[in-house]
């Protein structure tokens, strides 16, 4: 049994074969009736989003197998289409892919947060379906604590890398809690228009829309509960927004370093935020000298987010580290794993001796209470101290990485017989 | 007895110090809390220290520059300890406690005795004085540290490079916030410093204002930070000019502080305020 990877992803499959392999919550539980079959998948968690399809098992050889026949059996792709794009992987190189995966470090961008959504929404759903044991349920658990720690530690996740989040970013480096700001948004771009929702999103008290024909103006206002305006009343607008944002196809300059010097002593020198997402340029590049002025034009916000997608990629590196760090740590616990099956039915066996022997004795005498009590505390403590050294060793052995080895020989050594492996799959950790 | 318990502070203030600048590199929130902590048993070391050398000298410790300086550094800690306490920017910690920590440096560098008082100053107005003037001062340096930082950030923002501290350091609209609430609460300390200076100068010279270097600089100083003040007020003066004028200021108050001691002969001359 190893832990098996068997997916695709963004990087190995294009979208159109990632959409046909989507499983939805009802067609994966489908999967996990028929992927569990406890001989070769004793345990799954399928995680599909629409930037890769992975299936995680605790599988033996001919688990990979078994689970690709499933994939091209429940969505109907032949494996000829499938495989070119295919990664399998066993055992470290596994759990060195789920726990990148859970930390955003295979994301297409790095370190974006759903993928943490994700993570734990599938997991939750193949809890819910019965499909994970000791192994998956620890592995995921882990999976999920060190995209928490690589979150914590490193700062993968904390700059902007998209034009419209670094507006918005910036915002909040300029005005702190945008509660109580107002933005305006000039022309309706998409990218002006997609940060003008994250602004609303993030509280912006109110916004006002500008553009050339009012009614389109009126359509967007409405939805983000603002204000429409007409153009005519730009410039004494500008008084009152703290944010302003233009993407108009004006082919001249809209805002000029006047009317901002104007709007500026009007609104006594409170800070104003110009975001110029235009070509050719709104906003008149000299407002920038003026006190409390803040501008940055389309290739500002380019270049920030460049930076901090460079940013991102250094941190990457310390975040591999974790992850590495981490991938050790869970394999040895799953070391301490291969022993545990032995170390159980050993005990069982024991204790079912005690239990048989004493029961034959007792029979024979006549003891009260007292007396019984006293037996089965003796017995008891007998094979307690009889096992205490040869578990210790088992379990020591298991840390040293010979624990096959050893539950062999002990099972050789105490004739122990194996188990149906899925009736104690629930068993605890 | 006070000098040992002083150095004693003082070592917990460096330990402080240099674990607030290592937050700068290492931003995380153990460091910080340890960093607060170390300060605070500092500032309680020094406390004692200060009550300690009052009750030796009989009277107020600052009456020479070794206890004007600790003094103001012990401001400094107080303030920055509640400030955090209310507000929660550790980071502006880097920046204060390296000043606290240059400030009892510098102090130790003076000689240490306690110079006793000449008589004709001997008076409760020297406690008024003193002690509003090193409030008022306290709320000024702080006030630097936050235009310091401000002024920072500022530059972040203007050259477009989001780098460095830029992820770090607060908002520009809250250090220009916290600017001006120091800055309202320094002022008052100072006129009533000025104020009961010139009071005590009428006990003790017989005159209420001699021009000397130490209260013409005080009077500067002050009328920096009323221009600050109204200006916000009437026309606006926040941000940018804000912050610089703040710096301005503080570099007043260290002048009035310092420099006229170094430089200038007044009546003064023999404290440090």
């Amino acid at each position: 049994m190893d832990i098996l990877v068997v997916g695709l992803n963004h990087r190995t499959s294009p979208v159109e074969l990632r959409e046909k392999l989507a499983f939805s919550a009802v067609e994966a539980q489908k999967l996990y009736e028929k992927l569990l079959d406890y001989k070769r998948v004793r345990e799954a968690v399928l995680l599909s989003t629409c930037n890769r399809v992975e299936v995680y098992s605790w599988a033996n050889e001919e688990g990979e197998d078994h689970v690709l026949s499933l994939l091209e059996e429940s969505k109907g792709v032949p494996s000829q289409a499938v495989l070119p794009s295919l990664y399998i992987y066993r055992g470290k190189e596994a759990v060195r892919h789920i726990f990148r995966v859970a930390s955003s470090l295979d994301s297409m961008v790095l370190g974006e947060p759903q993928i943490v959504g994700q993570v734990k929404d599938a997991f939750e759903e193949a809890l819910t379906c019965d499909a994970t044991g000791v192994i998956l349920n620890q592995l995921m658990k882990k999976a999920l604590s060190v995209s928490k720690r690589v979150r914590t530690e490193t700062a993968i996740g904390e700059s902007a890398v998209s034009v419209s989040y670094a507006a918005v970013e910036l915002s909040k480096k300029i005005f702190g809690d945008l509660a109580n700001r107002k933005a305006m948004l000039v022309g309706a771009g998409e990218m002006a228009e997609l940060a003008a929702r994250h602004l609303v999103h993030q509280g912006v008290s109110r916004l006002t829309v500008v553009n050339r024909t009012l009614t389109r103006a009126q359509e967007l206002a409405q939805e983000l509960q603002g204000q429409a305006v007409p153009m005519e009343h730009l410039e004494e607008k500008l008084v009152e927004a703290d944010i302003v944002i233009t993407s108009t196809g004006a082919p001249h300059t809209l805002i000029t370093s006047e009317a901002v010097q104007r709007a500026m002593k009007e609104r006594k020198r409170r800070p104003i935020f110009f975001i110029d997402i235009a070509v050719p340029r709104d906003v008149d590049p000299e407002v920038e000298r003026l006190e409390n002025v803040y501008l940055y034009d389309i290739d500002d916000l380019g270049q920030v987010v460049e930076e901090n997608r460079r940013r991102r990629e250094k941190e990457s590196v310390k975040a591999e580290a974790i992850v590495i760090e981490e991938v050790d740590r869970f394999l040895q616990w799953l070391k301490s794993q291969e022993v545990v099956p032995v170390i159980v039915s050993l005990r069982n066996r024991c204790e079912e001796i005690r239990r048989k022997e004493l029961e034959k004795a007792i029979s024979r005498m006549h003891l009260n209470g007292k007396e019984t009590k006293a037996l089965e505390a003796l017995t008891t403590a007998i094979v307690k101290k009889i096992l205490h050294t040869p578990l210790s060793y088992v379990k020591e052995a298991a840390s040293r990485g010979e624990g096959e080895k050893v539950a062999k020989l002990v099972k050789e050594l105490f004739a122990l017989e194996e188990k149906d492996d899925h009736t104690d799959r629930h068993q605890g950790q | 007895m006070d000098i040992i318990i002083f150095r004693l502070a003082a070592v917990f203030y460096l330990a402080s110090a240099a674990l607030y600048v290592y937050y700068l590199y290492r931003t995380k929130e153990a460091i910080s809390q340890k960093a607060y902590i170390l300060l605070f048993i500092g500032f309680i070391l020094h406390t004692v220290a200060l009550t300690v050398r009052g009750l030796i000298a009989q009277h107020f410790p600052a009456t020479n520059l070794f206890e004007s300086l600790s003094l103001f550094s012990w401001m400094i800690a107080g303030g920055y300890l509640l400030l955090e306490w209310r507000y929660k920017i550790p980071i502006l910690g880097s920046f204060v406690a390296p000043l606290n920590s240059l400030g009892v440096l510098i102090a130790t560098l003076n000689p240490q005795a306690i110079s006793p008082l000449p008589p004709a100053l001997k008076s409760t107005w020297l406690y008024i004085h003193a002690a509003t003037s090193f409030l008022g001062e306290g709320a000024f340096a702080l006030a630097f540290v936050v235009s310091f930082v401000y002024l920072i950030q500022e530059r972040y923002i203007r050259k477009k490079k989001l780098g460095g501290l830029f992820q770090k350091l607060p908002s520009l609209s809250q250090l220009d916030d916290l600017n001006y609430r120091l800055l309202t609460l320094g002022f008052p300390f100072l006129t009533l410093g000025i104020i009961t200076g010139a009071i005590w100068a009428q006990y003790a010279w017989g005159s209420y204002w001699s021009w000397d270097p130490k209260e013409t600089w005080s009077l500067i100083t002050w009328l920096i930070y009323a221009a600050i003040l109204h200006g916000r007020m009437t026309v606006g003066w926040q941000g940018r000019r804000a912050a610089i004028l703040s710096v301005i200021g503080f570099g007043a108050v260290l002048f009035t502080f310092l420099g006229v001691n170094l430089l200038l002969p007044g009546l003064h001359s023999y404290s440090a305020m």
